[in-house]
């Protein structure tokens, strides 16, 4: 079984690795995913675990995903909002596989995956 | 919500709003006496008596964007279909106590589902707050203590890191493999 004491080799392994997650700078995307209630019983947590999951995959550096509380469309949960290049998109009714297209398409290769946005729900 | 691992979250949010520093989770099972209890305590700003009377009814909130609440409701009622019991004391800028206890072979009650999963996620996404996550079923135990984790990573090494959260996702499955052995 793991100990936390391999925490600590894990410390001076990544000591000396240079990390260029902090000096992301301007070209960040920040990813929201709603996780009241409402977002947590529609199946907001598959959608959050498959987006980390792609990010983790392709080494995003330039991504931060976060959680946050009630968007204030229950009906439309789970959503998740991304904000890029100057601009916010919604995506609405997300699930784990529409999550990892977006990751794709739209954060990846900056398609955003119009059929999943707001304004064609 | 069909998992109780999903209401843990759902409440621990709630901690998170308060402004909780620090907030422990507690699962324990005793199969033996076929009771599980959950409890979640935060110190975060609490509530005065007025609003803890109100709290379990669907119709209060804190939320500005809408007058429904649901978060507690449905945490009481998973326990109360399930032949448990729910509570919830608080003292205004004291802090928090909600917990809830299941008969574990009653048909109603919920499964534990991903409760490793959400301890990650509350772990890794909540930066301000530090948690204490314990399971405990006979003498099995196990706990999670952000404030050992941190101590050992040092200062720079975010718990978001995905080497790091990668290590904990592994060691909380192997513990909650170890001590519940999927009979939740």
């Amino acid at each position: 079984m793991k100990s936390l004491e391999e925490l600590r080799a894990l410390r001076e392994k990544m000591k000396s690795q240079t990390d260029n997650r902090s000096v992301a700078g301007a070209d960040e995307t920040v990813i929201k995913v709603g996780m009241a209630t409402c977002g947590i019983a529609a199946g907001a947590r598959p959608v959050l675990d498959a987006l980390l999951d792609e990010a983790d995959k392709r080494q995003l550096h330039n991504v931060s995903i976060s959680q946050t509380g009630c968007i204030g469309m229950c009906r439309l949960e789970p959503i998740v909002e991304v904000f890029k290049d100057g601009q916010k998109f919604t995506y609405v009714h997300m699930t784990a596989d529409k999550a990892r297209k977006v990751m794709n398409d739209h954060v990846v290769n900056g398609n955003p995956c119009a059929e999943y946005l707001i304004g064609e729900n | 919500m069909r998992e109780l691992a999903l209401n843990i979250l759902d409440i621990t949010e709630n901690s998170i709003s308060a402004g909780a520093t620090l907030i422990e989770i507690g699962v324990s099972a005793d199969f033996e006496k076929d009771v599980l209890r959950i409890c979640i305590v935060d110190n975060g700003c609490g509530m005065d008596e007025e609003m803890l009377a109100r709290v379990t009814d669907p119709f209060t909130t804190t939320r500005t964007t809408r007058k429904v609440g649901m978060g507690l409701p449905l945490f009481k009622f998973s326990a109360e279909s399930a032949g448990g019991e729910f509570s919830i004391r608080s003292e205004k800028g004291k802090g928090t106590e909600v917990c809830a206890s299941y008969q574990i072979s009653h048909v109603d009650r919920m499964p534990l589902g991903d409760f490793g999963g959400v301890a990650l996620q509350l772990v890794t996404m909540n930066p301000q707050a530090d948690f204490r996550i314990t399971a405990e079923s006979g003498d099995r135990r196990g706990a999670l203590d952000t404030r050992e984790v941190r101590e050992i990573l040092g200062e720079g090494v975010p718990l978001s890191s995905p080497e790091v959260r990668m290590f904990l996702k592994e060691y909380i499955q192997e513990n909650l493999v170890d001590i519940f052995g999927g009979r939740l």
